[in-house]
């Protein structure tokens, strides 16, 4: 949906604005180098609830921020 | 077969038992498929498929129906143009009318590296068994009714193909066809029940826990679209899908026949005519991953600039509805299926915005699979392995958006 995205220098923008960053976590668990490399170039947590995530204002201040957002309902928390 | 001597759709439900051969989590059309393969074609009928909502109720309700086999790679030209046959076949085959609709489809060009790309396309499309040819500006515009060649000088068409084995068939029809045809043969089908967890004996899947109760299996596929990496998670699976909402709408009415199925890469939708005289369009999925439903406004807005660019016609319509679905979107554009490093548990994922062609086809491997224990040839390019040995099939200019 429209989300729009708080910057805290220029206010609340349109995703339009904005280029999504996806914050990489390789599971600890995952222990062989090569695996690990793999799973960071492919694999994601796809989270079904709330995660964090860098958005970069791409047409606004051109800074990264990183914010916390329920991926069911789209609110940033 | 047409409206008038179909009899209404049976679908018998029943309650769940506690013990299957198979359990398919998720009632879209890919869980429908291989339950009604199982069952109908391999004798294999204590099945059970386990749908949280409604039968048809995710993706496989919400898309825009778009049936063709015109990719740019060779496995998956073959895999779909196995699924456009199966598709030609189904209301034979169901005795279910699915509205099947084979009308073909044009992919419009406007650059010049677009062009090549087009000619590209009907190349291996012909290699792999897809009937496609390119085609010349001329040619569309006497191809396409109310198509503005030069799009206000913004998006001239250089040039693109034709797919003759490009169709359409109403989504929900499919749904049941299978549903139905699968009941008749004896699998269980429940609706409003969760999976909520996996039955596992050290690494391997030996059953679902749901809303209602454990249900041990022999083998249990994950079918559940969007929430494809939730429910792998739970067997300890890792999964390269991101989870994206994919909008389209419809507009009200058009009293003038509009037979083409039209996609522009470069302007980023397709749109086709419904049974009902409504345009149907899409585009691309939203930017941020996300599970959430909600349609918006910037999405309308964007897209209809382009679209009436192109078709000015659009603009005197107006918009009926809008809707989304959330997409289990792979890095590569191409569908994961098959067997997982987790005995027991089959996926099939990464159909994002572009699975509702592969419905039968899919169905059909996925059910010999199961019946068999070996991957059969036409999926086998599919399988999860690919990332881990650099067989990966990036096809994203077939398979953006739809
Ligand atoms: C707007 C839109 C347009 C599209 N257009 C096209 C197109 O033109 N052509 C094309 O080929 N494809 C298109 N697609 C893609 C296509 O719709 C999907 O790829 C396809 O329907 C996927 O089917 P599925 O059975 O895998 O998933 P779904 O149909 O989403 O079914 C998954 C089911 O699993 C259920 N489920 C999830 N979690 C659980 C759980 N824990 N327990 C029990 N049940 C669960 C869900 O409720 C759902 O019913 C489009 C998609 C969208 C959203
Ligand atoms: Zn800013």
């Amino acid at each position: 949906m429209a989300l729009r995205i708080p910057c805290p220098t220029c206010g609340e923008r349109a995703i339009d604005e904005w280029v999504h960053g996806e914050i990489i976590n390789v599971p600890a668990e995952i222990t062989d180098p090569d695996r690990r490399d793999l799973d960071r170039g492919y694999f994601h947590n796809n989270t079904e609830g709330v995660v964090e995530e860098a958005w970069f204002h791409l047409y606004g201040c051109r800074r990264w921020i990183s914010l916390r957002r329920d991926t069911r309902t789209d609110t940033f928390l | 077969m047409n409206e008038f001597w179909e009899a209404k759709v049976r679908l018998q439900w029943a309650e769940l038992g506690e013990s299957y051969d198979v359990v398919i989590i998720g009632g879209g059309g890919h869980g429908l498929a291989t339950a009604y393969n199982l069952a109908v074609h391999h004798g294999i009928t204590n099945v059970a498929v386990i749908e949280k909502d409604y039968i048809g109720g995710g993706n496989s309700g919400r898309n825009t129906a778009v049936i063709r086999s015109n990719y740019g790679k060779p496995e998956p030209v073959r895999f779909y143009q196995r699924s456009v046959e199966l598709y030609r076949q189904l209301e034979s085959e169901t005795e279910r009318w699915v509205m099947h609709d084979e009308r073909g489809l044009w992919w419009l060009a406007h650059t010049e590296a677009g062009r090549r790309q087009e000619r590209a396309r009907a190349e291996i499309n012909r290699a792999f068994g897809a009937d496609t040819t390119f085609v010349e500006p001329e040619e569309i515009e006497r191809g396409i009714p109310g198509i503005n060649m030069d799009a206000n000088g913004e998006f001239p068409i250089t040039g693109g193909s034709f797919h003759a084995g490009g169709a359409t068939a109403r989504h929900d029809r499919v749904n049941w066809a299978f549903a139905e045809g699968a009941m008749r043969a004896g699998v269980t089908i429940v609706q409003g029940v969760t999976v909520e967890g996996l039955m596992m004996d050290g690494d391997r899947v030996v059953g679902v826990r749901t809303d209602r109760g454990n249900v041990a299996a022999g083998t249990v596929v994950g079918a559940v679209g969007g929430h494809a990496t939730t429910i792998a998670s739970m067997a300890g699976v890792r999964l390269p899908i991101r989870t994206h909402p994919l909008q389209a709408f419809v507009t009200n009415h058009y009293e003038r026949t509009f037979d083409a199925i039209v996609a522009s890469n470069d302007l980023g939708f397709y749109l086709s005519q419904t049974a009902r005289g409504e345009i149907l369009g899409g585009s691309h999925i939203d930017p941020q991953p996300s599970y959430s439903r909600r349609s918006g406004h910037d999405f309308m807005s964007e897209i209809s600039r382009r679209v009436i660019a192109l078709f000015p016609f659009m603009g005197r319509l107006r918009v009926l509805r809008q809707w989304t679905g959330i997409c289990d979107m792979s890095p590569d554009y191409s569908p994961i299926m098959g067997l997982t490093p987790a005995p027991g548990f089959l996926i099939t994922t990464g159909w994002g915005t572009w699975g509702f062609k592969a419905i039968p086809a899919s169905g059909e491997a996925m059910a010999q699979l199961i019946a068999t224990g070996a991957t059969p040839e036409l999926i086998e390019p599919f399988s999860i392995d690919r990332f881990a040995n650099d067989r990966t099939l990036a096809d994203r200019g077939s398979s953006g958006t739809h």
